[in-house]
């Protein structure tokens, strides 16, 4: 199991939800994604589309600008 | 029994993707969504950009509608290659910069290499005969199978009994008989429809999908090619035509001004690539230089700079002006009065 981490900070939605889809279809199950982004449209994207992939979102952090999210690869 | 077959529809964040899918989907068929970023697609940033749009809900309506339908999406960059559509569409243009043919010819194609690729059966869309004046006509319809390269693998379950018989027809992998027959302008029957399989909310997904249908857009990129002598295109470009008020004083050179802090903020990101100019001794926007001024024009920018700041009125407002990869200059300069700011200006 391996930790990764994603800058995708700057960028705008959707970039930030292409990059981590494109990073988790590299990943296993069970693997753990924290992505750090600053559009913060991010907040709800990148949740929606784990729903819909079915995998779990472990944590949102939000500090002033910038959002950490973090995510369980399943499905 | 047989595995069910697979469909990828082509979901745009529009109500007629959304029932397309859902037609072929009740039907027992496998649908996953496809939805591609063209760089141009009005969608999050410019709400999340704009404090005056924060009241909106800022989803992301493609995945949105495939929550409503269950079903995973696959959102993809085509900023590049997308380039070319913009840029030497084959068919022309719309009554703006939108190459709706090349453009859906395009998405079709790279659904069709996506199919290919993943072992999927046929293509969704939800085109309906004489919905758009331009794209979506009678003729138009086998020129993006064919062109695509999908030719009756592409289902378009909306108008499909309007139109000649697809392979996922004739297979039996989908009933046509419980497929549609809409055809011209009217939004009613999808209305319908929509009513019937229960969905609620989908008000919003109505209008233009990209940027490349608004006029004012389509007039920026117009000048931006003008003023740089080509046609081409940054994605940093055609997002900073997003936003911000923009105005060219000079052929060789335009101002970009935020209109608001999230614009601001915004803008503030582009700092060091550009040249540019805040207010000092009064608020005001941070403005980006497009273009190589010189000090005449820096001078002229300092002025419409203070003339967009709280100082407007004020005999003298300091500005300061970012030179990029250089120094950094404070001048105190009067407004420019609103009469001497042509309305040619504005872009
Ligand atoms: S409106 Fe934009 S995204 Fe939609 S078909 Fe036309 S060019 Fe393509």
């Amino acid at each position: 199991m391996s930790e990764v981490q994603l800058d995708a900070r700057r960028l705008l939605c959707p970039l930030p939800v292409i990059r981590t889809q494109d990073r988790i279809e590299q990943l296993q199950r069970g693997d753990r994604l924290t992505v750090y982004c600053t559009d913060p449209g991010a907040i709800h994207d990148i949740p929606a589309w784990c729903r819909v992939h079915g995998h779990a979102v472990l944590e949102i952090v939000r500090h002033d600008e910038e959002i950490t999210i973090r995510i369980e690869v399943q499905g | 029994m047989d595995q069910p077959r697979k469909a990828v529809a082509l979901i745009s964040g529009g109500l007629d993707s959304l029932l397309a899918a859902k037609v072929v989907l009740e039907q027992g068929v496998h649908v996953e969504g496809i939805n591609f970023f063209t760089g141009f697609c009005v969608e999050g940033h410019t709400h999340a950009i704009r404090k005056t749009d924060r009241a909106r809900p800022k989803r992301n309506n493609a995945l949105w509608v495939a929550e409503q339908l269950g079903i995973k999406l696959h959102i993809v960059d085509i900023i590049e290659e997308y380039k070319e559509v913009v840029l030497n569409p084959r068919h022309g243009y719309g009554a703006n910069l939108n190459p709706c043919l090349d453009c859906k010819v395009f998405m079709v194609r790279k659904a069709r290499e996506w199919i290919e690729q993943k072992g999927f059966d046929f293509i969704i869309t939800g085109e309906v005969i004489g919905q758009r004046p331009k794209s979506q006509r009678k003729d138009t319809m086998p020129v993006i199978a064919v062109e695509s390269g999908a030719d009756d693998r592409l289902l378009r379950p909306l108008c499909a009994r309007n139109l000649p018989e697809t392979l996922p027809e004739r297979e039996g992998w989908v009933d046509r008989e419980r497929l549609y027959a809409f055809s011209g302008r009217s939004r009613k029957p999808q209305m319908a429809l929509a009513d019937r399989f229960g969905f609620s909310d989908y008000a919003q997904l109505a209008g233009g999908c990209c940027f490349l249908t608004d006029a004012q857009y389509s007039r920026k990129l117009n000048d931006l090619w003008r003023a740089r002598g080509e046609r081409r295109y940054e994605l940093d470009d055609i997002m900073l035509l997003k936003v911000g008020r923009h105005l060219r004083p000079r052929p060789h050179f335009k101002l970009i001004i935020g209109r608001e802090d999230g614009e601001n903020r915004f803008l503030e990101g582009y700092r060091k690539q550009f040249t540019h100019l805040v207010t000092r001794s009064h608020n005001g926007p941070l403005v980006l230089v497009d273009g190589e001024p010189g000090d005449e024009d820096l001078d002229l920018a300092a002025r419409i700079t203070a003339r967009f700041s709280q100082g407007r009125d004020a005999e003298a407002v300091d500005v300061e002006i970012h030179i990029r990869n250089g120094a950094t200059l404070t001048r105190q300069v009067k407004p420019i009065s609103g009469e001497k700011i042509p309305s040619h200006w504005y872009l």
